[in-house]
């Protein structure tokens, strides 16, 4: 905005532009600039009052009109430029702001049928995204620890996401058919994968197994 | 701050003649409401590119959530209109501004008519004026037929049977804006493709030229 008075204010008619385009020399011819128009307004005034206005300073503090033009138009226009785009982005980032809903636990399978030897079951969760709902399936490995507690892991391999198998080469351990990734059966990395196997959140109620959202292994530290 | 900043890239590149040659219009004392309020009717011009840049600000938006093909295109506008904050606001922008740039073009070209602004040396610009004024047009059939509503389906197959009452070429037309023989899936796609990248390149093409002649020819003289 103060950019655009600067120039404009060059007196373009003269010829001064093209012999100095550089913005130091149009800022200094605007000073010259500012002095005539003051001067022409002094002149103007001095057909009504000679006396008076000879002797006063020429540079005053005041805000010049162009300036409070300028800062008018500006902030008119900053106004409904943003009037327009705001709500436009606010529009793009929703998603940004939307709630997280909480995880919900879906009923897996009878906490009776679960063993100590991991056993892979299926359940599906319903899924909204957008203005598409779905119901994908998901898998779980589920079995019980030494101390009979239910646990359940997620079967993408924290390799490069493969889907891993239990006990598929007769070790007893998680295998992952792409990298030769292996895991425990807690779900410790013991091969290729950086990391142990996710597990997912259980709650246990009125004898079923339900799964929750996907954390990090709590197993293995 | 800015100032430095400007400053230092104007030694570098020398920037200040680019937009100083497009800030430096020459507005005469007849288009100027100031002087003579009813130079306000020579505001019809820079309104109707006003409403067209909000136009496409706002269907770059759209965009986001938008999806062109028959399962979703209807969903996923009551997910935007509905669900999203600010949806409302967003595509009654587009909705309300496409009704809003027919009109105001409507009543720029009545002014140029009026003020025989379309005279020699400036008969060029008035053709690249109709031209975007078809442009649009094409931009409000192929626009209204995206939402995939009853009156989106209707309005389409109506626009479509119209085109083939051309003589001649009228089948062919048709054939090629539905992408087949039916209002469907592939006239769908078409349309999202005519509306979002073939018409409003051909509409900024057009309006560069339209105001490069402004510039070059300057405004029309006093009645």
């Amino acid at each position: 905005m103060q950019i655009s008075s600067h120039i404009l204010d060059a007196p373009k008619h003269l010829g001064y532009y093209k012999l100095c385009p550089s913005s130091s020399c149009v800022f200094a011819l605007r000073q010259d600039a500012r002095y005539g128009w003051q001067r022409g307004l002094e002149q103007k005034m001095s057909n009504h009052e000679q006396h008076e206005t000879a002797h006063r300073p020429v540079q005053r503090k005041e805000m010049s009109r162009r300036q409070f033009l300028s800062y008018t138009l500006g902030g008119t226009t900053a106004f409904m430029m943003g009037g327009a785009v705001l709500p436009m982005v606010r529009f793009a980032v929703d998603p940004l702001l939307v709630k997280k809903g909480e995880g919900t636990y879906v009923k897996v399978v009878e906490e009776s049928k679960i063993t100590d030897e991991p056993q892979e079951f299926k359940f599906k969760i319903h899924q909204i995204d957008g203005w598409y709902v779905s119901d994908p399936e998901l898998a779980a490995w589920i079995s019980k620890d030494a101390n009979g507690k239910i646990f359940a892991l997620s079967p993408v391999c924290k390799h490069l996401g493969c889907t891993i198998g239990w006990n598929t080469k007769g070790q007893n351990e998680y295998d992952c058919p792409c990298h030769d990734a292996r895991y425990t059966k807690d779900g410790k990395n013991l091969a290729v994968a950086p990391n142990p196997l996710d597990e997912y959140e259980v709650k246990l109620e009125n004898g079923f197994v339900y799964l929750g959202p996907v954390m990090p292994n709590t197993r293995t530290s | 701050m800015f100032k430095s900043v400007y400053n230092w890239i104007d030694e570098r590149l020398d920037i200040t003649p680019l937009w100083r040659d497009v800030a430096d219009h020459e507005v005469p004392e007849h288009v100027n409401p100031a002087h003579h309020f009813s130079a306000f009717v020579y505001c019809f011009g820079g309104l109707t590119f006003f409403i067209t840049v909000i136009q496409i600000l706002s269907g770059m938006f759209l965009t986001m959530y938008y999806v062109p093909d028959i399962i979703n295109a209807y969903a996923s506008v009551d997910y935007l209109q509905h669900k999203v904050a600010f949806g409302q606001i967003v595509r009654g922008m587009h909705h309300f501004g496409a009704s809003l740039v027919i009109v105001m073009m409507f009543l720029h070209t009545l002014r140029v008519f009026f003020t025989g602004s379309y005279k020699a040396p400036r008969e060029m610009n008035w053709v690249v004026g109709m031209l975007i004024f078809f442009i649009m047009l094409g931009l409000g059939f192929t626009g209204y037929l995206l939402p995939w509503d009853n009156k989106a389906y209707y309005a389409t197959k109506v626009g479509v049977q119209i085109a083939e009452s051309v003589p001649v070429i009228g089948p062919y037309l048709a054939s090629f804006l539905y992408g087949g023989d039916i209002v469907g899936a592939q006239t769908l796609t078409r349309f999202f493709a005519i509306h979002v990248f073939f018409l409003p390149g051909a509409l900024i093409a057009m309006l560069a030229a339209h105001f490069i002649m402004i510039r070059k020819q300057g405004i029309s003289g006093p009645l």
